[in-house]
């Protein structure tokens, strides 16, 4: 009785969490809407971008630390553009002394790769040129400048201010302890001077000078809009990045081809399911519909854990988990031709189907163990983010399918009635009577 | 058993087939992707105004990219391109508009090539760590069964056996680079060693019941031959190899016809490999262990 009763809990709770799976992706509303599939880039549109930093130049041993801090940088420009979920990590490659470092930016649903590169790439070069009051100064001449060293790289803070009177925005800069000091000298040696401020090269801004400023603060009103000030003020500040990077790789999908490839993974997931099926309760019979039941079970299993975990799901792993479809019935299969066996050799229904488990037991742990060493050995080399999914997504599938289709299967095949009436046992045997 | 009986037939047929993949690969190479040579893909498609495919190419030919335009699908075009950098691709992107209006970009993916061949290196050593992790782990789990043929001669068997279904799929797509343009991609090494845990598991079902019954045996005092052994194991093992390598294929099936263009050609790689994976462990695998138990009674009796 306890059997049955732990049967039917399983069969509610697989249809509990189905309807949970389910909701959560198709309503959008309730406890559950907070667990969304996670969807890789090639299904949901996206920008992919891998950097290769320039390491050599830096002192041995920095390289970790300086390739963290590059990812911080990073990270705070890509979280500027509102994009949901970007990803932003560090990658090693090679072995010994010859080490690589790269950087991979993952963008969902940004398929404008000028303007992510742009902005990603961006560095700000920000100078203070004084106007040369020497040079003959006629009105229509451009005027030539003298470069006074001071520059972004004394920069401690920027923020965006806004002009008390007119209440025009503008940015107002905070130097450094050094720059505080060199400002100060170059104010004061040239009150009355007109100091520009130039921002990638371009004069944006050319105050006079009226007295010394020793504070070591300033204000550029270049007429700005507020957007402009802000973003200029946040690329002043996560300014300069600490290696250079060079693009090595990028990779767009458009929102359009994403959703194509999804639509074509669950349609052949749902099809896939349906042929195993009739498969297996035409060739099982009764065993066969348990089998069908266990293997609902790790679809809505497996789909509850790429919720959880989160799983990121792409094409190849969607490929991946219908595969793992194919696969989680071998259990069943070894455990149901075990048992027809020991039917056939004259046992009690309920002997054959204890010996079809034990028995079976042997094969699917060896077997399973090497898919698994299999899946994490896949996970470790794996060059792309794209097998490393897949190698999560199989590994999950054959751990969840030792589950469903040992222990569920067993806890079910025993719930059942087990006379050993003729048309009960012609239930239990399979395939072809030889 | 007829299997085991008729085991040079089958070795036959493993060692042609074989034999024909590595000759492919040796004549016509393998197709590589762009992930693991470098290079670009633009994918464009057109809303109703699809140009000609030489106008197209003609357009970004002085560009000096070494293109290559091929149709994708029906309203649009997937350009090949070395690796470009991203003042190329502006440029590509404007050539493109003027020569031939508006279009949207599909996909576009660009590796480098120093990208590419990390990828290359990372593929074969993950092969060959698999290899590796499998003979181990066979030597292990057969540690109890080195009679007459010691455990570390199944893994060893079992490694013959994988390589057969590695080299198989990997004929057929040299075959169908040369003559289709199929390309191989990181997934094509994916789905390999997709088939390398599929056939072990294969293999070791049969492997186990080959442990059980030899067990059985001496604990009986059966002193039934070696041959017959394995014979019957097959033969037990059988329905159970077959059904388990259908379900797995008709999913395979499903996504290949299904799946869309993404993993179309993931899906064909293991299919074939999978093919060859049941076959090897049923007529390779297991039929070997007789020939390598017989070659072992030579070398005695001399």
């Amino acid at each position: 009785m306890k059997i049955r009763i732990f049967a039917a809990l399983l069969i509610l709770v697989g249809a509990v969490l189905g309807y949970g799976v389910y909701q959560s992706n198709y309503t959008g509303h309730g406890f559950v809407s907070n667990f969304p599939f996670k969807l890789g880039l090639d299904l949901n549109g996206g920008t992919h971008l891998a950097y290769k930093a320039d390491t050599s130049t830096l002192p041995a041993g920095t390289a970790n630390d300086t390739m963290n801090a590059l990812r911080d940088v990073i990270e705070r420009r890509v979280n500027l553009f509102g994009v949901s979920e970007p990803s932003v990590l560090v990658e090693e490659v090679g072995l010994g002394t010859t080490r690589d470092y790269r950087l991979v930016v993952e963008l969902p649903g940004v398929t404008d790769i000028d303007e992510a590169v742009r902005q990603i790439g961006e560095t700000p070069q920000l100078e203070f040129k004084l106007v040369d009051s020497s040079a003959t100064s006629t009105a229509t001449d451009t005027p030539s400048f003298i470069d006074t060293g001071l520059n972004g790289q004394y920069l401690k803070r920027a923020l965006v201010e806004f002009d008390p009177t007119t209440g025009a925005p503008m940015v107002g800069i905070e130097f450094n302890e050094e720059g505080r000091k060199l400002f100060a000298a170059i104010t004061k040696a040239n009150v009355g001077n007109i100091l520009a401020i130039f921002l990638d090269g371009q004069a944006i801004s050319a105050p006079v000078i009226r007295q010394e400023i020793r504070e070591g603060r300033a204000q550029i009103s270049g007429g700005f809009m507020l957007p402009e000030a802000r973003e200029l003020v946040r690329n002043l500040n996560y300014g300069a990045l600490p290696v250079n990077i060079e693009l090595v790789s990028t990779e767009t999908i458009g929102p359009t081809l994403g959703k194509a490839v999804l639509d074509a993974g669950v349609h052949s997931g749902v099809i896939a399911f349906i042929v195993i099926s009739i498969f297996l309760i035409l060739w099982y019979r009764l065993p066969g519909v348990v089998a069908v039941v266990a293997l609902a079970l790790y679809v809505v299993l497996n789909l509850a854990l790429f919720k959880l975990i989160p799983v990121t799901l792409t094409a190849a792993g969607i490929a991946g988990f219908i595969l793992s479809l194919g696969i989680a019935v071998d259990a069943n299969i070894l455990i149901f031709e075990r048992t027809k066996e020991e039917l056939r050799r004259g046992k009690s229904l309920r002997d054959a189907i204890h010996e079809g488990f034990a028995r079976a037991w042997d094969s699917i742990r060896d077997s399973n163990s090497s898919s698994i060493i299999t899946a994490v050995i896949l996970y470790y080399f794996a060059s792309t983010s794209v097998i490393k999914g897949f190698a999560l997504v199989f590994g999950l599938g054959v751990i969840v399918s030792m589950f469903t289709a040992i222990t569920a299967t067993r806890t079910m095949m025993y719930a059942l009635p087990q006379s050993d009436n003729k048309f009960w046992r012609f239930l239990f045997t399979t395939g072809f009577n030889k | 058993m007829w299997i085991v009986k008729n085991r040079k037939i089958f070795y036959a047929v493993s060692i042609i087939l074989a034999v024909a993949s590595f000759v492919s690969v040796a004549i016509w190479g393998l197709n590589l992707g762009i992930d693991f040579k470098g290079g670009s893909i633009l994918e464009v498609t057109y809303i109703d105004n699809k140009p000609e495919v030489n106008v197209v190419s003609e357009s970004i030919a002085p560009l000096g990219l070494e293109s290559t335009v091929r149709e994708a699908g029906t309203d649009g075009y997937q350009i090949r391109m070395r690796s470009i950098s991203e003042e190329e691709r502006v440029s590509v992107e404007q050539t493109l508009t003027e020569a031939t209006g508006a279009y949207t970009v599909k996909r576009f993916n660009s590796i480098g090539p120093v990208l590419g061949s990390e990828a290359a290196r990372k593929s074969v050593t993950s092969l060959f760590i698999v290899l590796l992790a499998i003979v181990l782990f066979i030597t292990y789990a057969f540690r109890r069964v080195s009679e007459p043929v010691s455990s570390f001669k199944y893994g060893l068997i079992t490694i013959v056996a994988l390589f057969h279904d590695v080299f198989i799929p990997t004929g057929v797509f040299a075959v169908l680079g040369h003559y289709q343009g199929l390309q191989v991609d990181t997934l094509f090494v994916t789905a390999l060693l997709v088939v390398l845990g599929f056939s072990v598991h294969d293999t070791i079902v049969v492997f186990d019941r080959v442990r059980e019954n030899l067990k059985h045996d001496r604990e009986n005092k059966h002193n039934q031959s070696f041959e017959k052994i394995v014979g019957d194991s097959v033969g037990q093992t059988f329905a159970r190899s077959l059904n388990t390598s259908l379900t797995t294929l008709f999913a395979l099936v499903v996504l290949y016809i299904l799946g869309g263009e993404a993993t179309r050609s993931f899906s064909l790689a293991l299919l074939i490999g999978i093919t060859a994976g049941t076959y090897s462990s049923i007529f390779i695998a297991s039929p070997l262990l007789v020939t390598v138990q017989k070659w072992q009674e030579k070398k005695k009796s001399k």
